[in-house]
């Protein structure tokens, strides 16, 4: 096998990619590729023009758009190649190298690269996801297509609307749908919080008037054709329908905000360890997978609140990257870092002895008054207080690590 | 005055069938739909599977059909690039009593013609299917799986291609007769009302079929919609599944069990669920037997997650068994004494798709009888190659890479996806639009190229297909369909005159 003809190949070109690419390059890869699956760089950025993006990262408060041409001009700038319309249908990694597969426009081919990073974002879960009773009318969308149609198709899907689950881009459809005149009746959302930050709740909802309803589940829809209504029915502290409180809200369109899922189809063919909590890669500090030379960031590796974070992590996927490509990897004895039951999840899920790490973690569910903790080898090296956190909201704390011991995450509500 | 020799009501797997029968002949022949395409009801909605013929009582329509129609579904495929596979079925005993009705079951398959039937023990189970439960299994090589929505939509387009004529949105409201023996078929039709008149009816309404027969006054037959619910899987799981795994069938039940099915596609089924219900139109899915899916599906198949379940649907059984007696009816192909011109088709729920072939062969035959025809010279079994237009059993991503190099020479689109779970090209979507010979609905181009069908259902190709069908055929997205003219996907355009500013 002749040289591998790319040092770094990134997929995916949304804010994870873009961050990745520009990592890598400065890192002093000598060839990254970026490859895109739409007819432009920003994916799904592109699609968000409302603001709140760039505030951690830029200091400033920005559209979707605006963030992403802040990457992509300086993607321009420098040597970093893109391939846009160009979808991957495999990558397999190879003795030396990694090969993948690419198709777009008139063209199948294989290309080979010394490392990938995978930065192919989340897909938004469905109706099959929350079994939706009731017939299979028109009417009924995820937000996010939904979104792409409003903002960047010109139509508008219906005017009287429920949205069913508080996710982040139900609330900020809410808003959009009724600042082009349709009427939003209600939020539903089966848990007793919401799932979106608490600024959208105040921004979207509370400003137009839109009721957020907690613990309240769409049991139902009607209508033959087109949606003709839901029947919403609020949910016991057990989590079940109380059956007769129902309420029928008439509506010609039910737009979904219920999760999002890290789009891994393409690690799972390559044989990538996932972790079932995140749907994403297991991963090591410097966002490795199982499968040497390929990294994983951004919200194929785990759902992000913000962009700005997304950013972050791909910086480090797309540094990593370009080291590996240049001095390859010795393998190690990785440290394990586990969690407390408050916490869902703490990533990375392994780290390399005497690192310095960011480590990104969420509450199961939302805590009052409580203290964070990092602990190696039973000691303490982080600590902090907080007022109050919720699921919705991602931590993320610097930890530089001793060369042994496990590592704990742990979070313990305090009276 | 439109003048027709022969009228099928309903475009489903048996109208169409026989109107490719009846294509063959210098009849003219035409179908008339209620829906705005074909395959938008119960020939839709099933399983898929191509029965071997052992459930059904020797002498019976549904034993002779099934066996006939399990015959010639190979050819009939092979003709019309449908995805068909014969890949057995394992119907599993795990009681003596059971192993003992397994016995009986061989004994009646063998009388009704069914070939290959085998009892094996669980050493011979566990070579089929690893870690199967059960301790006896009649195994029936014969039995296979079929795409049924290709098929049925296959035999409209063949029918409709050698001169068969198709009414969408067409529903038949009354039938009388006038004095020289022609019936006249009053038509509901976005138009209002309209009517055309033919020398023979061949009732195929499925669901419908009890109502069409009234109108002749036919009545010794009601339809009960008996509703089957399923749960489509992600393909993720498509090695599980190595045949099709039934339990023994109970004396009175009126379905299979709930049990899993492989699809030609890959991904698996479960259900489905046996509830009467009034409504003939009623496809809902239920929360209660949603829950027992999706329980039923974790006790046998235990690696499945909760982002497995990707649609739900449900289908409706034609029965004519009410509630009170349940289990099966045999099929009704009947002729009335005072109308002979008229065939009533009745009941052909399980095994229809398989019996469809055989059914429309017998209704040829009675056709035969009632009219004069001649057969055409030059009618071809397969569909002529047409330019542009995609027409392979499955989509191109099924197939090595060299299917597809091939057909990027000729058209670049072969390598622009519209659908990233199902990896359908836009030459393929574009090939599903021109195919379509009724109105252009979403649902319909679902049906055809799989748009839609994947884990993300539409979340990235829906949008996409969207501007494809404004750029590229000039409907504008205010006018157009979900699946049909009730069910518009949208309200309209937001700013000027419609169309994105740049997409």
């Amino acid at each position: 096998m002749c040289k591998p003809q790319w040092d770094v190949v990134v997929l995916g070109g949304g804010p994870a990619g873009l961050a990745a690419a520009l990592a890598a390059e400065k890192a002093g890869a000598d060839s990254v590729l970026l490859v895109e699956r739409d007819n432009r760089l920003g994916g799904i950025l592109v699609q968000c023009i409302h603001p709140g993006f760039g505030l951690h990262r830029f200091g400033k408060e920005l559209t979707g758009p605006e963030y992403a041409h802040l990457d992509i001009q300086q993607v321009s700038k420098g040597k970093i190649q893109s391939m846009l319309n160009t979808f991957v249908l495999q990558i397999s990694s190879q003795e030396n190298h990694i090969d993948i597969r690419l198709m777009r426009t008139g063209i199948v081919e294989t290309i080979t690269t010394r490392s990938v990073v995978l930065a192919m974002g989340c897909r938004e879960r469905t109706a099959g996801a929350i079994s939706l009773a009731g017939p299979r009318p028109a009417g009924i969308y995820t937000a996010g297509a939904a979104q792409r149609l409003v903002n960047l198709q010109n139509i508008l899907p219906g005017k009287n609307v429920v949205i069913a689950g508080s996710g982040d881009i139900g609330l900020i459809m809410a808003r959009r749908m009724s600042l082009e005149g349709a009427k939003v009746h209600a939020v539903t959302e089966i848990l007793p919080y919401a799932g979106g930050l608490a600024r959208n709740l105040n921004q979207c909802l509370a400003d137009f008037n839109i009721p957020l309803l907690l613990s309240t589940k769409v049991v139902h829809v009607y209508g033959q054709h087109r949606l003709e209504g839901v029947r919403i029915a609020p949910l016991n502290p057990q989590g079940t329908v109380i059956a007769d409180a129902y309420q029928d809200i008439p509506c010609d369109t039910l737009l979904l905000s219920v999760g999002l899922i890290p789009e891994n189809e393409l690690s799972r063919r390559a044989g990538i360890l996932m972790d079932s909590t995140t749907g994403g890669p297991l991963v090591d500090e410097l966002c490795m997978t199982s499968v040497p030379g390929v990294f994983a960031c951004g919200n194929a590796l785990h759902v992000h609140d913000v962009a700005d974070y997304v950013s972050e992590e791909a910086d480090v996927a797309g540094k990593s990257a370009a080291r590996f490509a240049r001095c390859g990897h010795d393998p190690q004895e990785l440290i394990p870092v586990s969690h407390g039951p408050q916490l869902r999840y703490a990533l990375p899920q392994k780290i390399a002895p005497g690192s310095t790490t960011t480590l990104s973690f969420r509450v199961a569910k939302p805590l009052g008054r409580c203290q964070v903790e990092i602990l190696q080898g039973g000691k303490r090296l982080y600590h902090k207080n907080h007022l109050r956190l919720i699921p919705s909201e991602m931590i993320r704390v610097s930890v530089e690590f001793h060369t042994a011991g496990a590592v704990e995450v742990l979070c313990e509500e305090r009276p | 005055m439109e003048t027709h020799d022969v009228t099928i009501i309903g475009a489903g797997v048996v109208g169409n069938a026989i109107a490719r029968e009846l294509s063959k002949t210098t009849l003219r022949v035409l179908v008339v739909e209620k829906e705005a395409d074909v395959a938008f009801g119960t020939s839709a909605r099933n399983s898929g599977v191509v029965h071997s013929g052992i459930h059904y009582a020797p002498g019976s329509l549904r034993a002779k059909f099934a066996v006939q129609g399990n015959r010639m579904m190979q050819e009939l495929c092979e003709n019309l690039s449908v995805a068909y596979k014969r890949i057995g079925k394992l119907t599993v005993a795990s009681t003596e009593h059971e192993m003992d009705k397994l016995h009986e079951l061989k004994i009646q398959g063998e009388k009704n013609g069914v070939e290959g039937l085998q009892i094996l023990n669980h050493t011979q189970m566990e070579q089929k299917q690893p870690g199967i439960a059960g301790l006896q299994a009649l195994f029936s090589p014969t039995t296979g799986i079929i795409n049924p929505i290709a098929f049925t939509i296959a035999l409209g387009e063949h029918a409709h291609a050698n001169g068969a004529q198709y009414r969408f949105l067409s529903e038949a409201t009354s039938i009388s007769q006038n004095p020289d023996g022609l019936y006249i078929i009053n038509l509901k039709t976005p138009k209002g009302s309209e009517t055309i008149h033919t020398r023979l009816i061949i009732n195929c309404a499925g669901l419908h079929a009890d109502a069409i027969a009234r109108m002749t006054g036919y009545d010794e037959f009601t339809v009960y919609p008996c509703r089957g619910e399923y749960y489509v899987l992600d393909k993720r799981l498509s090695e599980e599944l190595n045949l099709l795994i039934y339990p023994v069938p109970g004396a009175h039940s009126g379905g299979l069990g709930i049990h899993l099915t492989n699809t030609t596609e890959g991904n698996i089924l479960i259900g489905p669920s046996n509830e009467y219900i009034e409504d003939p139109q009623d496809f809902s899915s239920t929360a209660e037997i949603m829950e027992l899916l999706k329980a039923e599906g974790q006790a046998l198949l235990p690696s499945l997650q909760t982002s497995d379940f990707i649609r739900s649907f449900a289908g409706l059984r034609p029965k004519l068994n009410p509630p009170s007696v349940g289990g099966f009816h045999d099929f009704v192909i009947h002729r009335q004494t005072i109308h002979p011109h008229v065939i009533h088709l009745l009941g052909i729920e399980s095994p229809g798709l398989t019996a469809s072939p055989a059914i429309a062969l017998h209704v040829f035959e009675m056709v035969r009888d009632l009219i004069p025809f001649q057969m055409k010279m030059d009618w071809n079994p397969s569909f002529e190659q047409q330019n542009g237009i995609y027409r392979q059993p499955y989509p191109l991503s099924y197939y090595e890479d060299e299917v597809r190099l091939a057909l990027l020479h000729k058209d670049p689109d072969f390598g622009t996806l519209i659908c990233r779970c199902e990896e359908i090209s836009k030459a393929e979507v574009h090939s599903a639009i021109l195919r379509i010979f009724g109105p252009i609905t979403l649902v319909g181009i679902k049906q055809r190229c799989r748009t839609m069908t994947g884990r993300c259902q539409g979340g990235f190709c829906l949008p996409r297909i969207i501007s494809m069908l404004e750029q590229e055929f000039g409907h504008r997205a205010d006018t157009q369909l979900y699946k049909g003219p009730q069910s518009p996907l949208f309200s309209g355009y937001l700013r000027g005159d419609g169309g994105p500013a740049n997409v």
